[in-house]
């Protein structure tokens, strides 16, 4: 009886987890999504052993990047092109605080304050836009001309003024010398996530960093589930939806707008202080105009609307383009852009979701005779 | 005439039934002309009414909305009381989806007040307006297409409630709405006329004191306006809230409400019952030479 009962408790707890989780707002709601999700989730974990996890801990960085994309224009409508200034802002502070702190304690400060810098980057510039009355398409070309403007700013930092307490900036050439991820405390506790292959007992081939991406990305994903799939989830899509309506349901709309602006902004300056952490490097060239673009064509390819497309569009397009490699990737890349946004605007994830569950409006309810309001004027 | 000796019926019960201003509310609804037309009760704002046998809800002190060289409204003063079910009429262009705007703050005015409760709420941004207790149905239906009906429910509810309570209320106002069985289906696909009864519930739902509806019955058929108009008489009565509908159906007019102003080129142009203001000639001409 004992352990009947502690096994119902597992499954109410469990089944608490798994309905905060799931809700209309994302795709995968049943037994079988889960057991497929934990499929890849080992697969990836496995994946270093049999190929290189040095690359593709790369797309799992970017994934983040894609994600804080998705929360902030999938969900709450609000297209940015501006998720890489925050990835860049996350990048270089993570850079200039680990130059000048390079012991555990202060890599693992600095990793902090790159998130945070990214968060407080957003929170300034979604204030002035928010509550400055922009929106729709003029919010997009504000992101568009602030990540331009970085893009300039910094390509000329290169002189010797530029620099802060240890740590040049670098201008165009970039910001060298950024010391290995090492997070803990100095001489208590700390671990360094190098990102080459170190031998564990000899055994198999590990990757630190690849499994802290692994698992900061999933993390991410089911936090934002979560988020999403909550009371404040459903204002952030009834916002997206139709906001002057949502005002007239009591929400203050600018608040919601700014408060998923800087979560986005804090999420992709995560993904950059990994980045630069991954690379030891953080150039210009985050800001460039090119980049900017990336995560709009990752998210709208595996469908802005979707989480789950966010992340593996992000990874299939980044291995398609660093496998390719050069201008020919980026032609793809826009044409893709385009096709999708043709033929299939909801993107890639979704349209699969669909046909594997079938229709997902019953539409066919509607038909009813007997439906209310279908009793035609005599 | 059935529909009239069922509106005083209703009246009737309304000044029975409404907790909060019943004495006034007999009063009120027995008396041949209507506070409101009262001019101290119109032209004092609502903080210093010295209407003593209402409470003034809404009031509206000289307000004008001007667009460009176009005035929508012209000093309008205009009041409701509370648990009133008014109606607001008048030509097409006569500044009532105007005034409307202006009382849930989706409009800024060009001059004038606006005050709630007794406090000004002119400069108060449109959701802190809806969280003290005004709510608002537009003309076109705009529930959120994507989102199930069950979805749209529990938007306004979840500010209000949690957990079984929430629950409740949200299974309430899909009854309500005549929208039992069609919980997860996609509101885009609903009927215009279950579109409105979804928005209708939706703005209820909030617990309102004043709940203002843009023609909430426009290309409906004749079964579901009687459902529409029931269901309004029955948020006054029951739960007293205050009605501001604008409508051009002088039949569904007549079935609901208490009192009826008509507007006229942006001002106020004449306030009173259905049977007064059907009767008035001049209500006739600017009808006639306005519209039709």
């Amino acid at each position: 009886m004992a352990t009947d009962s502690a096994s119902a408790t597992d499954r109410g707890a469990l089944a608490r987890i798994r309905g905060r989780l799931e809700g209309p707002n994302t795709i995968g709601n049943s037994r079988g999504f889960w057991l497929g999700f934990a499929v890849a989730v080992l697969a990836l974990a496995a994946f270093p052993v049999v190929g290189s996890g040095e690359s593709f801990s790369l797309f799992l960085v970017l994934a983040l990047l894609g994600l804080s994309l998705s929360l902030v224009w999938g969900y709450s409508g609000v297209l940015s092109f501006g998720q890489v200034v925050f990835f860049g802002v996350g990048g270089y502070t993570f850079g200039v605080v680990s130059i000048n702190f390079p012991d555990a304690t202060g890599i693992t400060a600095a990793a902090i304050a790159g998130v945070v810098g990214g968060g407080v980057a957003a929170a300034l510039l979604g204030y002035f836009m928010f509550y400055g009355g922009v929106r729709d398409v003029y919010v997009t070309i504000i992101t568009l001309v602030t990540t331009m403007a970085m893009h300039t700013f910094m390509a000329q930092t290169a002189g010797s003024e530029w620099t802060i307490g240890e740590a040049p900036l670098g201008g165009f050439n970039g910001m060298p010398g950024i010391p290995l991820l090492e997070l803990g405390i100095e001489g208590v506790a700390s671990f360094q996530f190098v990102y080459n292959e170190m031998s564990l007992l000899g055994l198999f081939a590990f990757d630190p960093f690849y499994y802290l991406a692994l698992a900061l990305l999933l993390v991410t994903y089911l936090g934002l589930r979560v988020l999403v799939n909550s009371d404040f989830g459903r204002v952030m899509v009834a916002v997206r939806e139709d906001q002057d309506r949502t005002q007239m349901f009591g929400y203050d709309v600018k608040r919601i707008k700014l408060l998923t602006f800087t979560l986005g902004g804090a999420l992709a300056a995560l993904s950059g202080v990994l980045y630069a952490a991954r690379n030891v490097y953080i150039s210009p060239p985050v800001f460039a105009l090119w980049f900017a673009t990336l995560p709009v064509i990752w998210v709208s390819v595996g469908g802005r609307k979707s989480l789950l497309g966010a992340v593996i569009a992000t990874i299939a397009i980044e291995y398609f383009r660093l496998s390719v490699q050069g201008e020919m990737a980026l032609v793809v890349l826009g044409a893709m852009l385009l096709v999708f946004i043709l033929a299939l605007p909801g993107g890639i994830v979704p349209w699969v979701a669909g046909k594997l569950s079938g229709s997902a409006v019953p539409v066919s309810e509607l038909d009813d005779a007997d439906a209310p309001g279908e009793v035609s004027e005599s | 005439m059935s529909s009239e000796t069922e509106r005083s019926e209703v009246s009737k019960q309304a000044s029975g039934e409404t907790a909060s201003s019943d004495a006034e509310r007999s009063e009120a609804s027995g008396s041949a002309s209507d506070p409101a037309s009262d001019p101290n009760v119109r032209e004092t704002p609502a903080g210093k009414a010295t209407g003593d046998r209402t409470d003034t809800l809404l009031q509206t002190d000289n307000l004008v909305k001007r667009f460009g060289g176009f005035t929508a409204t012209d000093s309008v003063d205009f009041s409701v009381d509370e648990g009133e079910l008014r109606c607001l009429i008048g030509p097409n262009g006569a500044g009532k989806s105007t005034l409307l705007k202006l009382i849930v703050g989706t409009l800024e005015p060009t001059a004038g007040h606006v005050y709630y409760d007794g406090q000004e709420i002119t400069d108060m941004e449109p959701n802190e307006r809806v969280q003290s207790g005004i709510s608002m149905k537009f003309q076109v239906p705009s529930v959120y297409g994507d989102l199930s009906v069950r979805e749209n429910a529990r938007l306004p509810v979840q500010q209000l409630a949690d957990g079984a309570e929430r629950r409740r209320r949200v299974d309430e106002a899909i009854e309500n709405a005549g929208l039992a069985g069609y919980e997860e289906v996609q509101a885009s696909t609903l009927s215009h006329g279950q579109q409105q009864q979804l928005e209708i519930g939706m703005a209820a739902s909030l617990d309102p004191d004043l709940l203002l509806l843009d023609e909430p019955v426009a290309g409906l058929s004749v079964d579901e306006r009687t459902e529409i108009a029931e269901r309004i008489r029955r948020l006054n009565r029951e739960e007293g809230i205050a009605f501001i509908v604008i409508e051009h159906d002088t039949d569904f007019v007549g079935e609901i409400a208490d009192s009826v102003t008509v507007l006229h080129r942006g001002d106020v142009f004449r306030e009173g019952s259905i049977e007064e203001i059907e009767s008035d000639p001049e209500v006739r001409r600017i009808y006639l030479g306005g519209e039709q």
